[in-house]
């Protein structure tokens, strides 16, 4: 039986599985409407969030199956003090895979050594978010035909951000991936990164705090919101907030197929004025996500269309 | 000073003056009943100062805590006082409730019946993390 914990627990032969199944999904949605019926997801959230929980809700009404769970830990038996270890024992008596969030780093791990069932890790605290690097990979390769040689340009918290750091861990592992880092000083890509993943993987990179400089040369610019709470002085937040605010005159640096991706929710860091670029395709993000779900809810239950 | 041989036991020989304490706690050493001496800053030709301990009966010590605590102590399994056996220590790839995460974001800082599992990541920089949340060991 088989969990995911991490985008690096899959293998990039079973994540272009997943990406093909998705395309088959997306080009024929009806072959698959019923290969999870009479299977059940439950959607074990205790944080709050909105695309992450609707999207693996979706999926799995779309792949024919049925949902339930809890949005919250207030609504759950945690709240009374239960166990993660002993939700999943309880939970796997009564569905047949798990959608877990969490705010404690590692938690759908100890509920997968003890459910029956796999577990997908849908977020724990700041640590891994794999079924959102999977849209962002299923989005990259749909938009660019290629998941390799690639430029990508991360730009704005890449010290805090998750998604950038899983994203840069799954690309290392293709051929020709050049990476364009572009944060404040305050907010550069932490070295262990660096070091156990650009280094390791031998991925040239650069760092920048010029946006509009870095622009002409990407493939796709992953946009993430500067914090505020982040800085330490206002001042300093102020200076560097608005640099980093895409916009439709800092588009006219870019390439005119560079797709601009962000893994949502966005403040003010990208434009509403972007939103009907074409290269725009932060929502069509969300949309990808939902079919890797899918995809990744198939291959751990090992169903086939 | 003088410590009598032991006839039954261990000695925990080699190790790094000033940890023997650390080792003494970590192997739960103080709820042997047997006899157990700490030698603190013995003389050593090859080290120059020394700790050793002495375990005088069948007391389970945990080799990887030993390992993992100080590599180049070696130890020396005692029977009817004549030396039986040298163990040669390896570097333990997981440590289980030998060391404490002390992030706290993970989920050991909240479950507590949860064992604290270490599992080594960099064999050349001696680097532990934990499986949960992969913090480095500290």
């Amino acid at each position: 039986m088989r969990s995911l914990f991490s985008i690096t627990d899959l293998s990039v032969e079973e994540i272009q599985g997943l990406i093909d199944t998705a395309n088959q999904i997306i080009e024929d949605p009806d072959r698959f409407a019923h290969v999870c019926d009479r299977k059940k997801l439950a959607t074990l959230f205790f944080e709050p969030s909105t695309r992450t929980r609707l999207s693996f809700e979706a999926a799995m009404y779309e792949l024919g199956g049925q949902v339930i769970g809890f949005s919250s830990a207030s609504s759950s038996s945690a709240a009374k003090g239960e166990s993660v270890a002993d939700t999943a024992k309880t939970i796997s008596c009564y569905a047949d895979i798990i959608a877990m969030r969490h705010p404690k780093e590692g938690a759908p791990l100890v509920a997968a050594m003890n459910a029956s069932i796999p577990v997908i890790n849908a977020g724990d605290g700041g640590h891994n978010h794999p079924t959102q690097t999977l849209a962002d990979l299923l989005t990259l390769y749909r938009e660019k035909g290629r998941l390799d040689n690639l430029t990508v340009g991360f730009c704005g918290d890449l010290k805090f951000g998750r998604t950038v750091h899983s994203l840069i861990a799954a690309l290392a592992r293709y051929e020709g991936i050049k990476v364009v880092l572009i944060s404040p000083k305050e907010l550069q890509l932490p070295s262990y990164i660096k070091k156990d993943v650009l280094q390791k993987y031998d991925i040239p990179y650069t760092q920048t705090t010029n946006l509009e400089g870095a622009m002409p040369q990407l493939d796709a610019l992953y946009m993430t919101r500067v914090q505020r709470e982040r800085f330490f002085n206002e001042e300093d937040y102020l200076r560097l907030k608005d640099s980093y605010i895409l916009d439709p005159e800092k588009m006219k640096n870019a390439g005119e197929d560079m797709i601009v991706m962000h893994p949502l929710p966005r403040v003010n860091e990208i434009s509403v004025a972007i939103d009907n670029d074409p290269r725009a395709c932060y929502f069509k993000q969300v949309l990808n996500g939902k079919y890797m779900r899918m995809a990744l809810i198939m291959m751990l239950l090992g169903v086939k269309a | 000073m003088i410590i009598g041989s032991i006839k039954n036991g261990m000695v925990i020989d080699h190790i790094t003056a000033g940890r023997a304490m650390e080792l003494y706690d970590l192997l739960g050493l103080s709820n042997a009943d047997c006899e157990v001496a700490l030698i603190k800053n013995a003389v050593s030709g090859k080290m120059g100062r020394k700790d050793i301990i002495k375990i005088n009966g069948d007391f389970p010590v945990d080799v990887n805590v030993i390992a993992y605590v100080d590599p180049k102590a070696t130890i020396n399994i005692i029977k009817d006082g004549a030396l039986v056996e040298k163990k040669a220590l390896q570097t333990p790839q997981k440590l289980v409730n030998v060391v404490k995460c002390q992030n706290p974001r993970c989920i050991t800082s909240t479950e507590q019946e949860l064992d604290h599992v270490f599992v080594l990541t960099e064999p050349e920089n001696g680097v532990y993390r934990c499986i949960y949340c992969e913090a480095q060991a500290k």
